[in-house]
């Protein structure tokens, strides 16, 4: 009997050699013939003006930082609901009031405004 | 040794599955796609892909094998060509769990099947903010922020949805969660398995979600600057998540591999759950053809302020109705029944509140703007 994570590292393992063949067979085929035009930053055909590493619009932030709270809440969830058939009525209660909280934050962010898009 | 060959094996023929899958996919979508434009798609017109041009898909891969790897100017080299790789890893690695049959048809049943699912594929978005960011390309960057924004925020309806199955079955086991669905549990739960499929394709990136790679207006989003083998990556692993989301959604909502006489044929449990998966399959090229792009932030507030919340209430609903059901000792029948008309409800009660909602959002639009004609003459202007 094989432990069922060594057979998940194995599965990881082809799974990467199948996303490494191709490319790597793709730079043995292909043709290896650069210039700068060629290797320019592509934008609609203008030449590349500025830099695209720049600070950006934080909004996107905003929505990652509301994600953290709530995806660790989320998971937290899993082992109440897989214990779910052995938990009396009370301990179902509970994690009503846990996801009540959940949404209590999730108006909190609305209402702060981290919502809309500015 | 003969056990570890086995298992070699299997888990080598378990990962060309959706390789191969894909290839009669990618023309699959192309033919109805065309059909819905009214076209043809594939044809052997110029060079013989066998009968229905069945193997274009194959040819096209050739091509790409032979097409010029070009690495930007200034970009990030090892993070560029470690994105595709990434991408087509993460797409696979999914499939150690998938459960293609009753019995043996599956890598292993891992004991936190669910759980794993949910977070191999939560990955995806590392390698798409590593392409967009390393690419050193405007359009790519706006990519990549838009598809993590995006992706990241509908996990959390995915995942809240993910577990009303859970729930329901008591396990994180994919076998023991099919094994659970006498009544397949998108009968029961209609509104878990809606927010779970309105979730997993804005997770997909597919229409009316597209916005990571909006084509028209930014280009091609976070993959702008890959060419060659490297682009066909990203192409490959979009439509091998396209075919792994439907199996994980018919496995989780609609039966997996359950149908009529699988009993006497195992093997035809595959069919069944191949048949399920490319019905929803379907359902995502038919999105694809005939929806428009929202706006990006139409895109996140539908998530956050619709359904994130909807997901909760689903969750809390489902978990108080079945406890009050089991305490009562009904029939499952009953139970089911039960459950079915609670999620129902919440369902009609959550659509009254978005029509209300929406009806008011509408109005303050047009007064907000008095240069566009509103039909009616409104008497608060006045």
């Amino acid at each position: 009997m094989v432990h069922p994570y060594a057979v998940v590292g194995l599965f990881l393992a082809i799974a990467l050699v199948i996303g490494v063949v191709p490319i790597a067979l793709a730079w043995l085929l292909s043709p290896k013939k650069l210039n700068p035009r060629k290797t320019q930053v592509y934008e609609s055909g203008n030449p590349t003006f500025g830099e695209a590493w720049i600070e950006y619009k934080p909004q996107y932030y905003l929505y990652g930082l509301a994600y953290v709270v709530f995806g660790v809440e989320v998971a937290l969830l899993f082992p109440w609901a897989l214990a779910y058939d052995q938990l009396a009525l009370f301990a179902v209660v509970e994690a009503v009031i846990f996801l009540l909280i959940l949404g209590l934050g999730l108006a909190y962010v609305w209402r702060k405004g981290w919502l809309a898009w500015m | 040794m003969d056990v570890v060959l086995r298992t070699l094996l299997g888990a080598l023929g378990m990962a060309l599955v959706p390789l191969v899958a894909v290839v009669f996919l990618i023309w699959e979508s192309r033919k109805v796609i065309a059909r819905m434009q009214d076209r043809l798609g594939p044809t052997n017109a110029g060079t013989y892909a066998g009968p229905f041009a069945l193997f274009q898909t194959v040819a096209d891969g050739i091509k790409i094998l032979t097409k010029e790897l070009i690495i930007p100017q200034g970009a990030d080299r090892g993070v560029f060509i470690a994105a595709p790789i990434v991408v087509v890893t993460v797409a696979i690695a999914v499939w150690a769990v998938i459960p293609l049959g009753p019995s043996g048809l599956q890598v292993v049943d891992l004991d936190v099947g669910a759980f794993y699912v949910v977070a191999i594929s939560s990955l995806a978005p590392f390698s798409m903010i590593m392409a967009g960011w390393s690419s050193r390309n405007k359009y790519a960057e706006v990519g990549a922020f838009r598809a993590v924004s995006q992706i990241i925020g509908y996990e959390i309806p995915q995942v809240l949805s993910l577990l009303v199955p859970v729930l329901l079955s008591g396990s994180l086991r994919l076998q023991q969660i099919i094994q659970a669905q006498s009544v397949p549990f998108g009968a029961v739960v209609p509104l878990a398995a809606l927010t779970y499929f309105l979730a997993s394709v804005a997770e997909l990136g597919r229409l009316p979600f597209e916005l990571a790679e909006a084509d028209s207006e930014i280009v091609a989003g976070y993959f702008t600057e890959y060419s060659g083998m490297m682009f066909g990556a990203f192409y490959l692993a979009d439509f091998i998540n396209n075919f792994t989301a439907s199996i994980v959604f018919s496995v989780l909502f609609l039966g997996g591999w359950r149908g009529p006489w699988v009993d006497q044929v195992p093997l035809l449990g595959t069919f069944w759950l191949l048949l399920k998966a490319f019905m929803v399959f379907n359902v995502l090229v038919l999105f694809w053809a005939a929806m428009p792009r929202l706006r990006i932030d139409q895109v996140l507030a539908f998530n956050w302020k619709f359904l994130a919340p909807l997901s909760i209430a689903t969750l809390i609903v489902t978990a108080l109705v079945d406890k009050m059901l089991t305490a009562m000792a009904v029939e499952p029948w009953a139970r089911s029944a039960g459950l079915l008309v609670a999620n129902l409800l919440l369902g009609v009660a959550a659509l009254v509140f978005l029509s209300i909602v929406g009806r008011r959002f509408t109005r303050r639009d047009t007064l907000r703007r008095p240069g566009l004609p509103t039909g009616l003459p409104d008497s608060d202007a006045a």
